[in-house]
């Protein structure tokens, strides 16, 4: 659904974002992080061909982001939703969501339909005719959302969607994505938040102007520390010790009756860990993973971009 | 470019004026104040002395000038809101967002500008033209208007001044952050019509039906000019980089 090949966007001297290759699939939620000023902004709006790029490549749903009259059929398939939600104020909740219905040229029966959908599935609905200049943080960036939405676009750019939210509406605007997830759309969020990243997203790439790292959220864990087994035994002997080795596992390490083992899939490798241990005669009286998580790949990644 | 597509962004700019007081006063107000005052004055002179009358009649179209003056500075009020607004409340990237083209969303708001400025313009003058005629139908014995100093004032001068005000807001809404610099900006448009109509009060520059034409002419060359900065100024990628 989005491809991009080296795409750059340079601002003066400054470079914003630095050849990036990314490719995202139909259907999937992925998640790009990054520090402030990392790109990710800049990224979102060259995609939704709001400022152009300065070099590479890049596609939304096989349209060529650079091209001048592939953009109106672009910005026709994909809703943004950005880190301001620039609704506006005296209009009211329904105003606001017929305005954006008729500039993406749907009809009236179209338009009625989809702001009755959206607003009763965020809970709006009742707050239909209140001016949006009343509502909450929460309640505004549910509406910037349903506006997004509003003509059924492909792709969802969402920019820091539950940024400056209280919990209660950052969980609301998660399982609303949640659920788009469910209907298989194509999310592009960008966040600060790790953990929403880590319950959202399929894949996530981490930015620092250049694409330090992409993958699942247990890839980028496990590739930045790996993971370990810790083994507490009754008694640790040579045949235990022998037996373990046998497996061809990773490194191994001894400390008194506890054994730490590296290992790539635990869930994989671990029983049979337990197997070799107990038919060489050993008690097993605990065992753990240790493991990276999405932080601190996060922070060595950038760190080591900086 | 849809024809449709400027009425739906002008009519979401309408609903937004329409609940702005300051906007909505501005619009009735001013026009009403010179529709009213300047032939309520007229009729205070003219029932005190005849002499007086005679001599301030042919003055009723100069005065008349000072619709072109109200023409130049509704836009500036409304644009402030119409353009300025969409920055201050960060609503243009969402728009731009949109399969909307730059030319659209800027004909659109134009219109936001140019037609209730042009309707309240004309709802004075005929006001004005109507109290004018009232109070001079017994001296002169005939009605002073409509005549064809107002026609090209009315249909020529007004709506291209209307038009110059409406593309230099564009401009400057480029350049300023807040409502009310926009505002302050559209009050300094006031001086060159005031300058003109200083200019026809004393004689300089008689504003007569021949004289009006050549100001408009020249507001029509100024116009295309700025129509052309403003097109450049309203580009999608200079609104999200270096409007400020």
């Amino acid at each position: 659904m989005i491809d991009t090949v080296n795409l750059t966007r340079k601002f003066g001297e400054v470079t914003a974002v630095d050849g990036l290759t990314l490719h995202v699939d139909d259907g999937e939620v992925f998640g790009f992080l990054g520090p402030n000023g990392a790109g990710k902004t800049t990224t979102v709006r060259m995609l939704c061909c709001l400022i152009s790029k300065t070099g590479g490549e890049a596609r939304v749903a096989n349209y060529d982001v650079g091209n001048v009259a592939d953009a109106p059929k672009i910005r026709r398939l994909i809703g943004l939703v950005p880190d301001n939600v620039g609704l506006y104020e005296d209009l009211s909740a329904y105003e606001n969501l017929d305005y954006y219905g008729k500039l993406y040229r749907r009809t009236e029966a179209q338009r009625k339909e989809s702001i009755e959908y959206f607003l009763k599935m965020l809970g709006l609905w009742e707050k239909r005719d209140a001016m949006t200049g009343t509502f909450s943080k929460g309640m505004k960036q549910k509406l910037a959302i349903a506006r997004a939405l509003i003509h059924d676009p492909e792709v969802l750019f969402m920019d820091e969607p539950t940024a400056n939210l209280d919990p209660e509406s950052s969980k609301t605007v998660r399982d609303f994505i949640l659920e788009l997830k469910k209907e298989k759309k194509t999310i592009f969020l960008n966040t600060h938040n790790l953990d929403e990243a880590q319950r959202i997203c399929d894949r996530i790439g981490i930015l620092n102007t250049k694409l330090m790292a992409v993958g699942t959220p247990e890839e980028l864990e496990r590739s930045v520390l790996g993971r370990k087994t810790v083994v507490r035994l009754r008694r640790v002997n040579d045949a235990i010790l022998g037996a373990v080795k046998k497996l061809s596992l990773g490194s191994m390490t001894r400390e008194d009756d506890r054994l730490t083992i590296d290992v790539v899939d635990p869930e994989e490798e671990n029983p049979a860990i337990v197997r070799a241990i107990v038919e060489a005669g050993g008690d097993v009286e605990s065992l753990s993973v240790l493991g990276s998580t999405l932080e601190d790949a996060y922070l060595k990644l950038v760190r080591e971009g900086q | 470019m849809s024809e449709w597509m400027p009425w739906a962004i002008a009519g979401k700019d309408f609903k937004v004026l329409g609940r702005k007081k300051s906007i909505a006063y501005t619009l009735v107000v001013f026009p009403l104040v010179i529709a009213v005052g300047l032939p309520a004055i007229g009729w205070l002179l003219i029932t005190r002395d005849a002499v007086l009358a005679a001599n301030l009649i042919p003055y009723f179209n100069v005065f008349a000038f000072f619709f072109v003056v109200v023409a130049s500075f509704l836009p500036s009020a409304i644009a402030s809101y119409s353009i300025v607004g969409e920055k201050v409340e960060k609503s243009l990237e969402p728009l731009l967002a949109t399969p909307v083209t730059d030319d659209e969303i800027l004909l659109g708001k134009s219109l936001a500008s140019f037609l209730p400025s042009m309707g309240a313009t004309y709802i004075g003058g005929a006001i004005y033209m109507v109290l004018v005629d009232v109070i001079t139908l017994q001296p002169l014995g005939y009605l002073y208007y409509p005549d064809w100093t107002a026609a090209v004032l009315f249909l020529l001068a007004a709506p291209l001044a209307c038009l110059f005000s409406v593309e230099l807001s564009v401009i400057v809404s480029a350049r300023v952050t807040d409502v009310r610099a926009a505002q302050q900006f559209g009050r300094l448009l006031l001086l060159p019509f005031a300058a003109v109509y200083v200019l026809g009060e004393i004689g300089i520059v008689p504003l007569v039906a021949d004289n009006l034409l050549i100001i408009s002419a020249v507001l029509l060359v100024v116009d295309v000019v700025l129509f052309s900065i403003s097109r450049s100024t309203f580009k999608r990628e200079e609104i999200l980089t270096k409007w400020k």
